[in-house]
Parts: structure tokens; sequence; C-alpha cells
């Protein structure tokens, strides 16, 4: 379907329509998407690959299924998205800050967040504001606390949102894999070693 | 056992935060024995809360809290009202059901959580105030226990809606003025415990949270009784000191008073036959296990 609604870095405004109440669709096994278009999963690759390398603070933030070892599966995942982080230290320039904030649990924690280490998907700006986070991916969030997360983050802040989903996919993100697999995980950071210096850094 | 369960990636250990490291290496997850003593020396699953200082409502969430058997394997559902705003502090599985919805909706969840788990046991225990369980909620209330379902329903009662200023509510005292109630109220407190009972509720207490101690014997007596055999109720006084015009020192000592023999929260309790059987039946293993474990540790000193 053709559509002229695009998931872009916002602000957008107080209440953004859901993406998929917008006419985005979710790509089929194989698939990512870009902004909303349907693109083959090795082009989402490259592209999140790129927006990691250019951003100031690119920020990983894995959720609760993978931040709690349930099974064999999930302890793979954390320990791929540990290698991805390493890799995006290792391969930035001076100019930018990479981070790793976990999301441990959904609890909607009023008043007491504190941004500089957690993010909390009821009020997820808070955490991006703070740290000034221009790029970041969500990683093992239960699809529908990533959803409302990635809609306020496109309400409230100009941060570009990546999904590394293991479902079918996130609508509401810039950027979205589906099946995510510790492989996929791992792949990206190749692929974020690979562009490694083709990129422009951000300015200081 | 249940340790195991709940376990931090270690490659991303070092960033959670303190709390929930703490969680897993200070609480008392799958110690068979926890209880209120364990309050002080170890994690617990509240910390903090957004009640008024010194309200009641507090301690029973402490106690309560220390007190489940399985608090892993536990999931609590509440209802709009003052303890609303205390369950996102708790660190137990917890859905906020539509105000007095709550008993309805820890039936489908016990249900589910059935025929998901077959082999697990999992305690689903209702947490709602007085005009959540009473008023607004007493179809769900009633008809849950009608209808047998294995869940534990605790009341907080304050004997008013204390979250929206203090109107009147179907356990306030007859007579009673609040704020919003000017006109006192004209019929007698409901006599729920005793409607419990009618309704096929196999264990039901009425009683304060003034002794941590009894409030533990009393949250474990109705869990146990519900994973087994079927409903059951625990309805406790937790006095609005705002509403009745306490100080916050002033909420023990209001219990204490409450209680006496011939008060409206003198100790009162229910229990059915194989209720009792069962419980008996608890005692003596539990009896048994503190005996061996007890052996084992003068094995092990000697
Ligand atoms: C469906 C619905 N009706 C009414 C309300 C308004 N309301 C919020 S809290 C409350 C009273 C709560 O009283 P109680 O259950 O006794 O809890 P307490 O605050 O006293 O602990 C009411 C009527 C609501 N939130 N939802
Ligand atoms: S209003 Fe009353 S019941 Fe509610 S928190 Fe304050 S003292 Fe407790
Ligand atoms: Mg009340």
């Amino acid at each position: 379907m053709n559509t002229q609604y695009k998931v872009m870095p916002g602000p957008e405004h107080f209440l953004p329509p859901s993406a998929s109440s917008m006419g985005i669709r979710l790509p089929d096994p194989g698939q990512g998407h870009i902004h909303g278009s349907i693109v083959p999963e090795e082009e989402a690759m490259e592209a999140a690959a790129r927006q990691i390398l250019q951003g100031k603070v690119p920020t990983i933030f894995p959720g609760p299924l993978v931040l709690w070892a349930w099974n064999e599966k999930a302890a793979q995942k954390a320990k791929a998205i540990r290698e991805l982080f390493e890799t995006i230290k290792e391969c930035a320039a001076s100019s930018q800050q990479p981070m790793l904030i976990p999301m441990p649990d959904y609890r909607p924690k009023y008043p007491k967040i504190n941004p500089e280490i957690e993010i909390n998907p009821n009020h997820p700006n808070l955490t991006i504001w703070h740290n000034k986070i221009d790029v970041c991916m969500f990683v093992g969030v239960h699809c529908h606390q990533a959803n409302l997360s990635l809609k306020i983050i496109r309400g409230g802040t100009n941060c570009y949102t990546i999904a590394m989903c293991a479902q079918a996919g996130h609508e509401d993100a810039m950027l979205t894999f589906r099946d995510a697999t510790a492989e996929k995980i791992l792949r990206l950071s190749e692929w974020v070693r690979k562009l490694k210096g083709s990129v422009e850094p951000p300015s200081n | 056992m249940s340790l195991e369960r709940i376990k931090i990636a270690p490659e991303l250990h070092d960033i959670m935060p303190e709390e929930y490291q703490d969680l897993v290496q200070r609480a008392t997850y799958g110690n068979n024995s926890r209880g209120w003593k364990d309050i002080g020396t170890s994690k617990e699953l509240i910390e903090e809360h957004s009640l008024c200082a010194g309200c009641p409502e507090s301690m029973a969430f402490r106690y309560i809290l220390a007190s489940l058997p399985n608090p892993e394997d536990t999931v609590m559902v509440g209802s709009t009202g003052c303890t609303s705003l205390v369950f996102p502090h708790v660190g137990v599985h917890n859905i906020h059901s539509l105000f007095g919805n709550q008993n309805a909706i820890a039936s489908g969840l016990k249900r589910a959580l059935t025929v998901r788990f077959p082999d697990r046991a999992k305690d689903v225990v209702v947490l709602a105030g007085d005009g959540a369980t009473v008023d607004i909620g007493l179809d769900m209330t009633l008809q849950a226990w009608f209808r047998q379902e294995k869940f534990t329903t605790i009341c907080f009662d304050n004997e008013l809606y204390a979250n929206t200023g203090g109107q009147e509510s179907g356990l306030m005292q007859k007579g009673f003025v609040a704020k919003m109630a000017p006109v006192g109220k004209t019929f007698e407190k409901v006599r729920l415990p005793e409607i419990a009972r009618e309704s096929g509720c196999h264990y039901v207490v009425n009683c304060t949270v003034s002794k941590p101690n009894l409030v533990e014997k009393v949250i474990k007596n109705a869990i146990h009784v519900a994973r087994e055999i079927g409903p059951t109720y625990l309805q406790l006084y937790t006095p609005c000191i705002l509403e009745i015009g306490k100080n916050s020192m002033e909420g023990l000592q209001e219990m204490r008073d409450s209680e006496k023999p011939t008060e409206r929260f003198a100790y009162k309790e229910y229990i059915s036959e194989t209720a009792k059987e069962l419980l008996t039946e608890i005692a003596a293993k539990e009896k048994e296990r503190k005996a061996a474990a007890k052996k084992q540790l003068a094995e092990q000193t000697a």
C-alpha cells in the first residue's frame, strides 16, 4: 500500500498517531522497514549501522526480555547485545558517546526515575532528553510497551528510533527489524564494523 | 528453585540499576519461611510509596508483601483508590483493574494461569479498598465467591472512599460523618465477613494490621486455602488517618483501639472444614520442615 505518512524523527506532536493507523504495515520475514517503507533486511541493516555511526549519543535500550536470563535464548541475545555495544564503542568517533541503558521493567516509576541509569516505557523521553540521545535501538521490549514508548519518543523528541524486534517488527519505529535472534544482532555489529570510516561522524 | 528463574543476564548485569541487583541478591524469593521478620534485614518488595505519611495502608503493604508465600509466582490485582498509587512501586507482578472489576479480572487471570502453567502453583491476590470491594465492585466480589474462584480477596477497609476525598462507603460505621458525606451514614456497616462466609469463602478473617505476625499468619492461610480449595477473604482495618483526623503517629493506636473484643475489628475468623484439614496438614509439614532444618544446623555446627 502506498502511503503519504512517513515515520520520521519528531518531535511530531503531543499525541502522534500510531503508524499502523496511518497505513504503515509490518515487514514480512526477511524484510525490515525504513520510515515505513518495506525494504530487504540487509538494506535495513546498513541503514541502521549508518544511523548508529552518525549519532552523537547512539544508545541501546535492552528490555526485560533480554536483561533477565529467562532461558538460553535470552542469555545469548544479552551476550550479542553486549558485543554490539562494545563494537559501537570501538568504532565510535571521539565526537560520539555510545550508551547502553536498561529498561528493567515497565512499572511507571513516578516520580523517581533516574534517567542516567534507566529508561521507563511510560516516560522514555525523560531518559532521552537527559542524555541527549539522538539514535536509539530497542531490543527485548514486549511489543505493547515498545509501541507505546516509540510513539512517545516520536511525539516528544528528535531521536531516531530503531527496533530490533523478536516478533513481527514495529510500525512505530523509524527503522525496524523482525524475528530478532542473537545472530541478527551480531550481523548488525558486523555492519557497524564494516561501515566504520565510511560514515561522516557527528561534529563536536 | 525460584531464584534460578530470577537471574540477570551476566553480560548486562553491570548496567542493571542497584535496586534490581538487590532484588535478586537480597530479597527473599525462594525462601520457604519468608515473613514479616525479614523486614529491615532483606530487600523488601516495596520500599517507597505514595500514601500519606503514616497511613496504615503502608504498614499493611509491607507485612503482606513480606508474607506472600510465593511472590515470584504471584500476581496481584488492584483497583482504583489509595492502594492503586502504591502498586507501581511493588516488586510483584500486578494488574490494575477498572474500579470495581478486580474480582472479575482475577477470575479470568487465575483460570488462564492454571491452563498456561498446569504444573506450577500460581497465586492470585486481589487487594482493593472497601469502595471497590463492597460498593461499586460488590457484584464482581460476590459472583467470584459464588463461582468458587480460587484466589484471595483482601479488602483494605478504611471505612470510606479515601482517594476521592471522603465519601460514604458500605463499610462505613452508622452515624459517621465524612468530609463529603455531611449527613452521616444512616445504615449499619455492611457485614461482609458474614456475607463472605455465606457466599462460599473457605477462610475469612476480619482484623486490623496492628500485629505483623497476625497479618503474616492470615495472609499465608488465605493464600494456601485459595490455592488448594476455593475463595478466601480478608478484611483488614487500615484507618484513613487523614479522614478521621489523626496524625501520622496515631494510626497504630487507632487500630489497637478498634480491635478490642467489643469493637468492630475484634478478631473474627471463619474456616471451612476442608480448609481446617488443609491448614492442619500444612502446619504439621511446616513443623517437620523446621525440625529437619534445626537438626541439619545442629549437625553442621557439631
Ligand atoms: C469506574 C470508576 N468509578 C469511580 C471512580 C472514582 N474513584 C476513584 S477512587 C474511588 C474511591 C476509592 O475508595 P476505596 O475503594 O474505598 O479505596 P480507598 O481510596 O479508600 O483506599 C472512586 C469512587 C473511578 N476511578 N472509576
Ligand atoms: S487518604 Fe487516607 S487512606 Fe489514602 S493514603 Fe491518605 S491516609 Fe491513607
Ligand atoms: Mg476505602
